[in-house]
């Protein structure tokens, strides 16, 4: 059996495939932050904008991944761009909800100070706000990565290509090589993003907040 | 009780007369007992089985993990891995193993796998937050062990446990559409024939079926949820 899945992950289009996987996944990713961090920025000092955008996140959040790819196929057709806006759509929510949560709720004493140090706006933003709440916004981006990543394998069922498509022909075909072969490849690319993404958000962490949360511990 | 629906339908078809490829009310009111019922019926079956294995399992390694705190770690890492499969591949790994044939039961075994990192991390989450006085004032009062865990924790901890019960059951009645793909039943099934008949209103009323029973499913959670915390509640007034 390892033997044949090995065959399969040689097959020239297994790269194609992953590769495939992989753009899906990043261009989904990029734009989704795109679209929610401005966003998020836009509604920081509105309270009533930014529980708008956290619960619109939420609403968003409870729509099955699967709903959402096939509801992209009525309105955009069979094919890559249906997935791309499907798993865009889907990576949307937890970076909008994390970054509005986080950015409301820098503490307001620590903004005070800024202004009184004589602090402009657009310096609180870059030198205060977003500096405490990146661990947060993180933490989000990395939800939508791990979900993006396992959710690309469903592309397959509107055209969109990536590893699912091995898991539909291993499927069609009765042939557990190749059913696994694509399973454990989606599986291993899931856990190294998930990895990979914890890695980044501890190192994005400033010091000064990880004695803090040391400490609160 | 079935009959003003069709009425209803026949309705909101007139106003749809511009799209009338994008949703067939005719073929929703006709086939709705059929076909969309018996989907609602074992989708919320499929879910609600899940998520009761699920806190069976989580319940004593939540309450083993809060008191032998060396065992915790371990225990996230495994359910964490396995949280982090993508659906269709532990599907497809479960059919792969000798003796589980296609159908609802390897369904129903990734959706437990699924709910078990929510379900024990917020077991522990909430044990972790009833405070150390409130236990001291129970030993003080003569109560064994046990009598704290049934009588203290576990009952201060149900806020938590059910925000946890919440979250895996909005999750699983998500993850549980794609289990129709390996013939588990349940809403996706409308949705994999819509999209293999090349059918939209089979897509759109599974998936939107889907949507709204996953929101439902969150919205009377959290209902249980603030009706278990009044002591959040009263602050909030």
């Amino acid at each position: 059996m390892v033997g044949q899945i090995r065959e399969v992950l040689g097959r020239p289009d297994f790269t194609q495939l992953l590769f495939r996987h992989i753009e899906l996944s990043v261009v989904a990713l990029a734009i989704a932050v795109l679209i929610a961090v401005p966003v998020a920025l836009a509604v920081r000092n509105t309270p009533t904008g930014a529980a708008i955008a956290i619960n619109v996140g939420n609403i968003g959040r409870a729509v099955p991944s699967l709903a959402l790819l096939a509801l992209a196929l009525p309105f955009f057709g069979f094919g890559f761009t249906s997935a791309l806006i499907a798993l865009t759509a889907l990576a949307v929510p937890p970076i909008l909800i994390n970054a509005s949560t986080a950015l409301r709720e820098v503490d307001p004493g620590v903004i005070d100070a800024a202004r009184g140090m004589g602090l402009s706006g657009s310096q609180i933003l870059a030198g205060i706000q977003l500096p405490i709440a990146a661990p947060v916004i993180f933490a989000g981006i990395r939800t939508s990565a791990v979900q993006v990543v396992a959710s690309a394998t469903l592309a397959t069922f509107i055209g969109g290509g990536g590893l699912g498509d091995l898991i539909v022909e291993g499927f069609q075909r009765g042939d557990t090589a190749i059913l696994l072969a694509g399973a454990l490849s989606v599986a291993v690319l899931s856990i190294i993003t998930e990895v990979g993404f914890a890695g980044v958000e501890r190192a994005l962490t400033p010091k000064g907040l990880k004695i803090a949360q040391k400490r609160r511990r | 009780m079935g009959e003003g629906f069709p009425g209803i339908l026949a309705l909101l078809q007139d106003v749809s007369l511009e799209e009338p490829r994008l949703i067939e009310w005719d073929w929703i009111s006709e086939n709705f007992w059929e076909d969309i019922w018996p989907a609602i019926q074992g989708h919320m079956y499929l879910s609600f089985v899940s998520v009761a294995i699920a806190l069976a399992i989580s319940l004593p390694i939540g309450v083993l993990s809060a008191r032998y705190r060396k065992i915790y770690p371990p225990v996230t890492f495994v359910t964490g891995i396995l949280y982090s499969i993508p659906s269709l591949a532990l599907f497809s790994i479960l059919i792969s193993v000798p003796g589980i044939v296609i159908g609802a039961t390897p369904v129903i075994i990734a959706l437990v796998a699924y709910s078990l990192l929510i379900l024990i991390r917020n077991v522990v989450a909430g044990i972790d937050s009833v405070p150390a006085e409130t236990i001291d004032a129970a030993r003080g009062m003569g109560l064994t062990n046990s009598q704290i865990l049934f009588k203290v924790e576990l009952p201060l901890a149900l806020p938590v446990i059910v925000a946890g019960i919440r979250i895996a059951t909005v999750t699983i009645i998500g993850i549980a559409t794609i289990g129709a793909y390996i013939s588990g039943g349940g809403l996706g099934k409308l949705i994999f024939d819509g999209i293999n008949r090349n059918f939209p209103t089979m897509i759109i009323a599974g998936a939107v079926l889907a949507t709204a029973l996953a929101i439902l499913a969150d919205l009377l959670l959290l209902a249980v949820e603030r009706y278990l915390r009044p002591w959040a509640r009263r602050s909030r007034a």
